[in-house]
C-alpha cells in the first residue's frame, strides 16, 4: 500500500548573506537544514522527529506541510507530488494536512474570539456558514472542551495554556484532516497540563485513525506517543526505527549520546560522561563524510571520506553509520 | 545553613483590568539551604519560586514587595536596602534570561573583565587573568574572550553567564531555569558543570526548575512550590521515591520517565489557584484527590513530618504511604473530574 | 454527556476590525494629553464649521472707516477684536476663516499619507521579493528630497494652489509611515497565527487584511496625527516664503502679510501672534494624539 506521505533525497538549503570575500570568491553559502532526507509516513503511522535544534526537524515539518519549497528533492502527500499544487488542489491539500503549534499563546490571533479562530480553517475551505457550527462543536468536542458557551466568547488571553492548546487542537482538526504534523506541542506548558494534552492527541489518533509526525526534542515524550522515531542530526536522518528500541538499544552514536543525556526523575540515576565530543558545528559547513565524525568517539577514517547511507540494522532499525 | 528563608511573603501591586489588585505571589513559604549543598526549587509556572529567587537577591519588579518573613544569610538577616551590596558580592544570580542579557555590542571578556574590576576592584592586569581563570572554570576556552556574545551557542552563553556570576566568589549561586532553554546534551554538560563547579569551589546552591528531572539529576535537596507556598521539602532521594504531598505525587505522574515501558501520563486535572484571590487552606485542595473537607477551610499551612528532613504541608501527613500507593493509580486522578478543565 | 441546546452562533464580525477602531476612538478618553489634543481639534473643528458665524466680515474685504479712509492697521476694538491689516482687512476674521484651510490642509494630508503608507507598508512587508524592493526604492527617493524646496518647486510648477501643497506634502511624507509599517508587517508575519492561517488554506490578501492590517492600524494613526501637523507648517512656511496661494486665507499668508507689512517693528502683536499661536496648537494637539496612539500600538510605553 502507497504510503501516505513520501519524501525522497529532500534537500532544503538557506542562503545567507554573502561577505565581500564570498561574492569575489563566487561562494554561496547556506544553512543546510535539510541534506537529504527520505522516508515514508504510512496511514495511521505516528512518527516522532527527534533532535536537537539546528538538525532541520522544524525545516522538515513546514516542508511536509508546503509552507516552505524544498531546494531539491520531491514530498508527495498521497500519491501527488506537493510541487505541483496550487489553487484549488492546493487547498484541497490543506483540507488535509494540519499543524498543532509549539506555543499556544501566539498561535491564536488575540483579536479573534475562540469561535471565530476555530471556524477559520471552515471560511476558507469555503464551507457553508450554516455548518460551521455543527463542525465547531464536535472539534471542542473532541478535545474535551465540553462547556462550549463558556469559551466561544472568549478571547486567547482568557484562557490558560492548556486549554488554548486544546482549542490549537480543535482548530487543527475541524476540517477532519488525515495528516497532522505538531511541532513541539506540550514544550510551552506547565508539566501537571502536559500529561492531558498528550494524552489526548493520541485519544484523538486512535479516533480518527490521523498520521501524525511529532517533532520534539523530548525523547520521553515521543516514548509516549509514537511507535516509530526518527533521529536526525545536521539536516540528516541518522538512525530510524521503533520507539522502544531507540531509546533501549541505540545504535547510532548519537542516538546513544542523546539517550544518555536525557535526566530521569530518579535520584540514582547513571552520572556517566556522555560518549560525545565538543558541540554541534557550523550548519553552513558541516563535516565531510557522515556529519557526526568530529563528535564521535568512534570516528574512522572511513567516516571524513564516504557519508553513510541509512542501512537496515538490527531490531529494525536504520542507522546511517559505518559502524557495524 | 548558609541561607534560610522564613516565612516569606511577597505581594505584587498590579491594576489587572482597571481595578487595583494584590497578587500574593509568594505567600509563606520557609525553607532552608545548607552550606556546601545544591536544592532545587521546584515547582510550575506561577507557583512563586522565581520571585522568591528574585527577593532573596534584592531584584523584585518595581511593584513587587517583600511584605512579610525574613531571609537570613549567614546568620544576618537580610532587609532589602541595606545590604544589597552584599547580596551580589556574597551571593550570585544567574535570572531566567541570562543568555540573552550579554550586551551585544561588547566582547563577553569585556564584560567580564568590567564586572571585575568596577564590582571587584581588580587591576586591568589581574581581571583579565582572573577572566581566564574563570572561563576555564566553566569549561570555556580562553580565547573565546574575545568574541561577541552572537558567536557564542546557547551552551556556551549559559556558560558565560555562569562565570559572570561567579567572578565576586560568591558563596551561594541562585540560578534561575539554567537549562531550560538547552539542548538536551548541552544541557547535561552544564548540568555536569555545576555539580564540579560545587565540588571545587565548595559553592552552596539553589537551583529553580520546573523539571523534576533535572532536580533528580544534580540536587541533593528539593523544596516543591506550589501557588505561593512550601509544600513539601527534603533530600531528594527522599522526596522523589516517597513523596508525602498529593502535588508532589501527582508531578511525579506527569514526568515520564525514557526507561519504562509504562504507557500511562496521569494529568492533574484544574488548574493552580488565581494569586490575587487565594483559597483559604490548602491550595492545592481544589485539584486534590484526597481532599478532606478540613483541607478547604483554616489557616495557612505548616510543614510537618514525622522525619525531621523531610517535610510536607499536608494535613494528611501521617497516612502518607496509603495516599503515594492510591495516587500510583491512575483511576485516583480521573475520579476529580471527567473532562479537563485546564 | 447531557445533550445540550444548540449553542447560538455569537453574532459578532468576523473582521476584527471593526474592535480596533471602536479602541482607537477611545484612546483619547485614557489618556490626558491626547484628550486635549483631541479637545483643541474639537475645538478648531467647531470655529471652521462655524467660521461665518463666528466672524462675519469677509477676511478679504477691504474695510474704510466711517470717516472714508482706508481702515488700516486699526488697533483691536469693539468692531475689530484683533485689529485691521494693513490693507484695512479685519485681523479676527482672516485668523476665524483661516482654521478652515489649515484643517482642510492638514487632515486631507493626513488621509492621504495614511492611507497610502499603509497600503505600501503592508504589501511591501508582506509580498517582499521585488514588490519590496521596488516600493522600497521609490521610498528611498522620496525620502532623499529636500523638503520645503521640493514644494515650492511643485507648487512653481503646478501652480499654487493649496491642493497642490497637500499634494506635494503626501507625496515626500508617505515613505515614513510606509517604511515603519512595513517592518512592523515583517514581524507579524513570522507571527505563528499567521503561519495557522496559511496551513487552514487562507489567501494571502485574507492573510493581509484580516491578520495582519487591524494590528498595524494604531500605527497609521500615529502617522496621519503626525502628518495633520507637517502639513500645516509646510502650508504656513511656504504660504510665509510667498509661495502660497493668495486666494485663499490661510495663517501662513497673514504671517507673510504681518511679515511682509513689518508688523513686528510696529508692535501690531495681534496680527502675527494668533495665527503663530493657532498653528502651535494644532501641531501640539496632533502630537498628543500621536503619542497616546503610540501607546495604544506600544503598551509598554505606558507607566504600569
Amino acid at each position: 500500500m502507497a504510503a501516505l506521505v513520501e519524501l525522497r533525497d529532500v534537500v532544503k538549503h538557506f542562503p545567507v548573506g554573502r561577505s565581500l570575500g564570498e561574492i569575489v570568491r563566487g561562494k554561496h553559502p547556506a544553512v543546510r537544514a535539510l541534506d537529504g532526507v527520505s522516508f515514508d509516513v504510512g496511514s495511521g503511522d505516528a512518527v516522532a522527529v527527534v533532535g536537537e535544534s539546528g538538525c532541520g526537524k522544524t525545516t522538515l515539518g513546514r516542508l511536509m506541510l508546503k509552507l516552505v519549497e524544498p531546494t531539491a528533492g520531491s514530498i508527495a502527500f498521497d500519491g501527488t507530488a506537493l510541487a505541483g499544487l496550487a489553487g484549488e488542489s492546493l487547498r484541497g491539500f490543506r483540507r488535509q494536512a494540519q499543524l498543532v503549534f509549539q506555543n499556544p499563546f501566539d498561535a491564536l490571533n488575540p483579536r479573534f474570539t475562540i469561535y471565530r479562530a476555530v471556524a477559520e480553517p471552515l471560511l476558507n475551505a469555503g464551507i457553508d456558514k450554516s455548518e460551521h457550527m455543527d463542525r465547531v462543536a464536535s472539534a471542542f468536542r473532541r478535545v474535551h472542551l465540553p462547556d462550549l458557551d463558556r469559551y466561544l466568547d472568549k478571547y486567547p488571553h482568557q484562557l490558560s495554556g492548556g486549554q488554548l492548546q486544546r482549542v490549537v487542537l480543535a482548530r487543527a482538526l475541524v476540517l477532519a484532516p488525515r495528516f497532522l504534523v505538531a511541532d513541539e506541542p506540550v514544550s510551552m506548558l506547565d508539566v501537571s497540563v502536559r500529561a492531558g494534552i498528550l494524552a489526548l492527541m493520541r485519544e484523538i489518533r486512535d479516533a480518527m485513525g490521523l498520521s501524525a509526525i511529532y517533532i520534539s526534542h523530548d525523547l520521553a515524550l515521543v516514548r509516549y506517543l509514537c511507535e516509530r522515531t526518527l533521529v536526525m542530526y545536521l539536516g540528516r536522518i541518522v538512525e530510524d526505527g521503533p520507539t522502544r528500541e531507540i531509546v533501549r538499544r541505540p545504535l547510532h552514536p548519537y542516538t546513544r549520546a542523546l539517550v544518555a543525556a536525557v535526566p530521569v526523575p530518579d535520584a540514582d540515576q547513571l552520572r556517566q560522561p556522555l560518549p560525545i565530543k565538543g558541540n554541534v558545528p557550523d550548519a553552513r559547513e558541516p563535516p565531510s563524510g557522515c556529519s557526526f565524525r568530529d563528535r564521535c568517539p568512534y570516528a574512522m577514517p572511513r567516516c571524513s571520506a564516504e557519508t553513510p547511507q541509512l542501512r537496515p540494522a538490527a531490531g529494525g532499525h536504520h542507522v546511517a553509520c559505518h559502524l557495524d | 545553613m548558609i541561607l534560610e528563608v522564613d516565612g516569606l511573603e511577597i505581594h505584587y501591586d498590579t491594576r489587572a483590568g482597571g481595578a487595583r489588585e494584590v497578587v500574593r505571589a509568594v505567600d509563606g513559604a520557609s525553607f532552608a539551604v545548607p552550606e556546601g549543598r545544591i536544592v532545587g526549587l521546584v515547582g510550575e509556572s506561577g507557583c512563586g519560586k522565581t520571585t522568591a529567587v528574585r527577593a532573596i537577591m534584592g531584584v523584585l519588579a518595581e511593584n513587587g514587595r517583600q511584605a512579610g518573613g525574613r531571609v537570613v544569610f549567614k546568620g544576618e538577616a537580610l532587609d532589602e536596602a541595606a545590604t544589597r551590596k552584599l547580596r551580589w558580592r556574597d551571593i550570585a544570580y544567574v535570572p531566567q534570561s541570562a543568555m540573552s542579557s550579554l550586551d551585544p555590542v561588547y566582547t563577553v571578556g569585556a564584560q567580564l573583565v568590567e564586572v571585575l574590576t568596577k564590582r571587584g576592584n581588580e587591576s586591568g592586569r589581574a581581571a583579565r587573568a582572573r577572566a581566564a581563570e574563570l572561563f576555564d572554570l566553566v569549561g570555556l576556552s580562553e580565547s573565546r574572550l574575545a568574541d561577541y556574545p552572537h558567536q557564542f551557542s546557547g551552551g556556551m552563553r549559559q556558560r558565560a553567564a555562569i562565570a559572570m556570576a561567579l567572578a565576586l566568589k560568591p558563596s551561594l549561586l541562585l540560578a534561575d531555569e539554567p537549562v531550560t532553554a538547552l539542548d538536551v546534551i548541552v544541557q547535561r554538560q552544564i548540568l555536569d558543570m555545576l555539580r564540579d563547579l560545587q565540588q571545587r569551589l565548595k559553592l552552596s546552591m539553589v537551583l529553580v526548575t520546573h523539571d523534576i528531572s533535572v532536580v533528580a539529576y544534580l540536587c541533593d535537596d528539593v523544596v516543591v512550590m506550589y501557588a505561593g507556598q512550601v509544600i513539601e521539602s527534603g533530600p531528594v532521594r527522599e522526596v522523589l521515591a516517597r513523596p508525602r504531598h498529593p502535588y508532589t505525587m501527582g508531578l511525579r505522574n506527569a514526568f515520564p520517565d525514557l526507561m519504562s515501558d509504562a504507557l500511562e501520563l496521569v494529568p492533574i486535572s484544574g488548574s493552580p489557584p488565581d494569586l490575587s484571590d487565594p483559597p483559604p487552606g490548602c491550595r492545592f485542595a481544589p485539584r486534590c484527590p484526597f481532599a478532606l473537607s478540613a483541607c478547604m477551610t483554616g489557616s495557612a499551612m505548616v510543614a510537618r513530618g514525622s522525619d525531621r528532613t523531610h517535610l510536607s504541608a499536608c494535613l494528611r501527613d501521617d497516612e502518607a504511604d496509603l495516599l503515594r500507593k492510591a495516587a500510583l493509580d491512575p483511576a485516583t486522578w480521573l475520579r476529580s473530574s471527567n473532562f479537563a478543565t485546564s | 454527556m447531557v445533550e445540550r441546546a444548540e449553542p447560538v452562533v455569537p453574532a459578532r464580525s468576523n473582521w476584527p476590525l471593526l474592535p480596533v477602531l471602536r479602541r482607537m476612538a477611545a484612546m483619547p478618553l485614557r489618556d490626558p494629553f491626547a484628550f486635549t489634543g483631541l479637545l483643541i481639534y474639537v475645538l478648531f473643528v467647531l470655529v471652521a464649521l462655524f467660521a461665518d458665524h463666528l466672524a462675519p466680515l469677509d477676511p478679504l474685504e477691504i474695510l474704510f472707516t466711517k470717516t472714508g479712509k482706508l481702515a488700516a492697521n486699526v488697533a483691536p476694538s469693539a468692531d475689530f477684536p484683533l485689529g485691521t491689516t494693513n490693507l484695512g482687512r479685519d485681523i479676527y476674521a482672516q485668523l476665524v476663516h483661516g482654521t478652515r484651510s489649515a484643517l482642510a490642509v492638514g487632515l486631507s494630508a493626513a488621509v492621504i499619507v495614511a492611507s497610502v503608507g499603509t497600503i505600501v507598508g503592508l504589501v511591501a512587508g508582506y509580498f517582499g521579493g521585488t514588490t519590496d524592493a521596488v516600493l522600497m526604492r521609490i521610498a528611498d527617493m522620496a525620502l532623499s528630497l529636500p523638503f520645503l524646496p521640493f514644494v515650492i518647486v511643485l507648487t512653481g510648477f503646478l501652480g499654487a494652489s493649496t491642493s497642490n501643497i497637500v499634494l506635494a506634502v503626501a507625496l515626500l511624507l508617505w515613505p515614513n509611515s510606509a517604511r515603519v509599517i512595513r517592518s512592523q508587517v515583517l514581524t507579524l508575519r513570522e507571527r505563528a497565527y499567521v503561519e495557522a492561517a496559511r496551513v487552514t488554506g487562507a489567501s494571502s490578501w485574507r492573510i493581509l487584511f484580516v491578520h495582519i492590517a487591524p494590528n498595524i492600524l494604531p500605527l497609521s494613526f500615529v502617522y496621519a496625527a503626525i502628518a495633520i501637523g507637517w502639513a500645516i507648517i509646510t502650508e504656513a512656511s511656504v504660504s510665509f516664503l510667498g509661495f502660497g496661494d493668495s486666494t485663499s486665507v490661510s495663517w501662513g499668508m497673514m504671517l507673510q502679510d504681518a511679515f511682509s507689512s513689518q508688523a513686528l517693528s510696529r508692535g501690531q502683536y495681534a496680527w502675527f501672534v494668533p495665527p503663530g499661536v493657532c498653528i502651535i496648537l494644532v501641531v501640539v494637539a496632533g502630537f498628543f494624539i500621536s503619542r497616546g496612539y503610540e501607546e495604544v500600538f506600544m503598551p509598554r510605553l505606558r507607566g504600569r
